[in-house]
């Protein structure tokens, strides 16, 4: 099922965003496990807070990256996926 | 070769319970046990741990309430940026020193309930515990923390799965853990009260499932088979000394918390060694880590990198070598040890008790 751009995601209360200093990128981390993001999976992440809905996060990081069109359905595409991911490990919350 | 990183320390801070479960992990000779270690053992720990790559800490027991300086530990997890999740019988805590835990940085909790019905319940625990437990998870979710309420079955409790899921909705639990018995340690005494029917395993099975769909996003559900019916051993702690710290009150450090019914095996303590020593080179650990301990057929089997050639502590008790494989696996030559317990009449039901 695909998400639609306005969805607000918000990461899970059990769910604390960090920086890793032993691997030098973030993860999430909950009781269960652990889950090792790179860069660009931490940009999406930090901005799951509630406050903005998929789109103005796809909007936000195409911005930064200085995306032009056809590569801002690219980061839709991976913003979509992990955000779909997250929730599939009940680390959004419903 | 060289060690592999730990994620999470499960850190036993005593032995001391008021409960009396009779599938408990604990020691059977729980009198022989004292010399806890004190605050500056354990804060010292947590920051050795945090350094060999730990990122999560359980504080668990025994009763981890049963501790004054819980507080402190729980605000040094915080400051090293560990995650803390307090796993306890609720027993006893009050709103308010629950309240100054979640102050102080605590994470998340986890209770466990013996069975959803009161009497039911106290009878398998041997205390009258029940209703404090339902109170302490409603005031977790109050507080605003994540709450997982875990309920180990047997033959006992699984029939109960509807009012299982029904009273972790009711107190707002965010994750329900079903899981089965694992019979090592003190379960292994009692398996034949313990160990359901087949048929009984799989109609909780299929309530379970049905419940997980419909809470889905909502609330996670998670049924834990036994092994005893499965046909491949579970992936026990991922790997032997491999993502896990496991310590006990006295300060030795353990892959899992069954491994000292392991006999043959000297687990190193704190007390003597660094964290970061035992960790690399204890000889406990590094007896079963990675895979050249392995015995055919786990040696040449392609699950051996995602079971570890099941429990160690499972493969001691029923064959009495701790590197055989796990009778649990249907491929292991002493796979008829399980097939027995499986297939045997129920046994009478009573428990034994510890310490009675
Ligand atoms: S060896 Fe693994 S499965 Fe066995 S008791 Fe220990 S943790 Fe559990
Ligand atoms: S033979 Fe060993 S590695 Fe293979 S499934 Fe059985 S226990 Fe696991």
């Amino acid at each position: 099922m695909a998400r639609e751009l306005s969805f607000i995601p918000k990461l899970a209360k059990k769910a604390r965003l960090r920086f890793d200093r032993h691997s030098g990128s973030h993860m999430i981390v909950y009781p269960e496990r652990g889950l090792a993001l790179n860069g660009s999976a931490a940009e999406i992440a930090r901005r799951c807070d509630g406050t903005r809905t998929l789109g103005a996060i796809v909007d936000e990081l195409a911005r930064e990256a200085g995306a032009g069109a056809d590569e801002r359905a690219i980061v839709e595409t991976d913003v979509v996926a992990f955000v779909e991911l997250l929730a599939q490990r009940g680390l959004l919350e419903p | 070769m060289s060690a592999p990183r730990p994620y999470t320390l499960i850190a036993e801070l005593t032995y001391r319970c008021p409960l009396r479960c009779p599938y408990c992990s604990n020691p059977t000779d729980l009198a022989a046990h004292d010399g806890e270690l004190g605050t500056d053992e354990w804060t010292c720990v947590l920051g050795e741990a945090e350094a060999l790559g730990v990122v999560q800490v359980h504080f668990t027991g025994g009763e981890p309430l049963a501790r004054k300086d819980l507080e402190a530990l729980v605000t040094r997890a915080r400051e090293l940026e560990l995650y803390s999740n307090l796993v306890t019988s609720g027993v006893p805590l009050t709103k308010q020193r629950l309240a100054g835990l979640v102050e102080r940085g605590l994470d998340h909790v986890q209770v466990s309930v013996q069975s959803a019905r009161p009497d039911r319940a106290d009878a398998i625990a041997g205390y009258a515990a029940h209703p404090q437990k339902i109170q302490v998870m409603r005031w977790v979710t109050e507080l605003g923390l994540p709450l997982t309420m875990n309920v180990v079955l047997h033959r006992a409790n699984l029939d109960e799965i509807d009012e299982l899921v029904a009273l972790a909705e009711d107190v707002g639990a965010s994750r329900l853990e079903l899981a089965n018995t694992q019979y090592v340690a003190w379960a292994l005494s009692n398996r034949d009260a313990l160990l359901p029917t087949r048929a009984q395993l799989e109609a909780a099975g299929e309530r379970a499932a049905k419940h997980k769909a419909r809470l889905q996003g909502r609330m996670d559900v998670l049924f834990v088979k036994p092994d005893y019916f499965g046909t491949t051993p579970k992936a026990c702690m991922d790997g032997w000394a491999r993502r896990f710290i496991h310590m006990v009150p006295d300060g030795r450090v353990l892959p899992c918390h069954a491994a000292t019914s392991i006999t043959p095996l000297r687990f190193d303590s704190v007390k003597d060694r660094a964290l970061a020593d035992i960790w690399t080179s204890s000889e406990a650990l590094l007896a079963y880590r990675g895979e050249a301990w392995m015995p055919e057929p786990c040696k040449s089997c392609e699950r051996r990198t995602i079971d570890f050639g099941g429990c160690r502590c499972q493969a001691f008790a029923l064959t009495g070598d701790a590197s055989a494989t796990d009778p649990a696996c249907q491929l292991a030559p002493q796979h008829a040890l399980v097939e027995a317990a499986r297939s045997r009449e129920p046994g009478e039901r009573r428990y034994l008790y510890r310490g009675r």
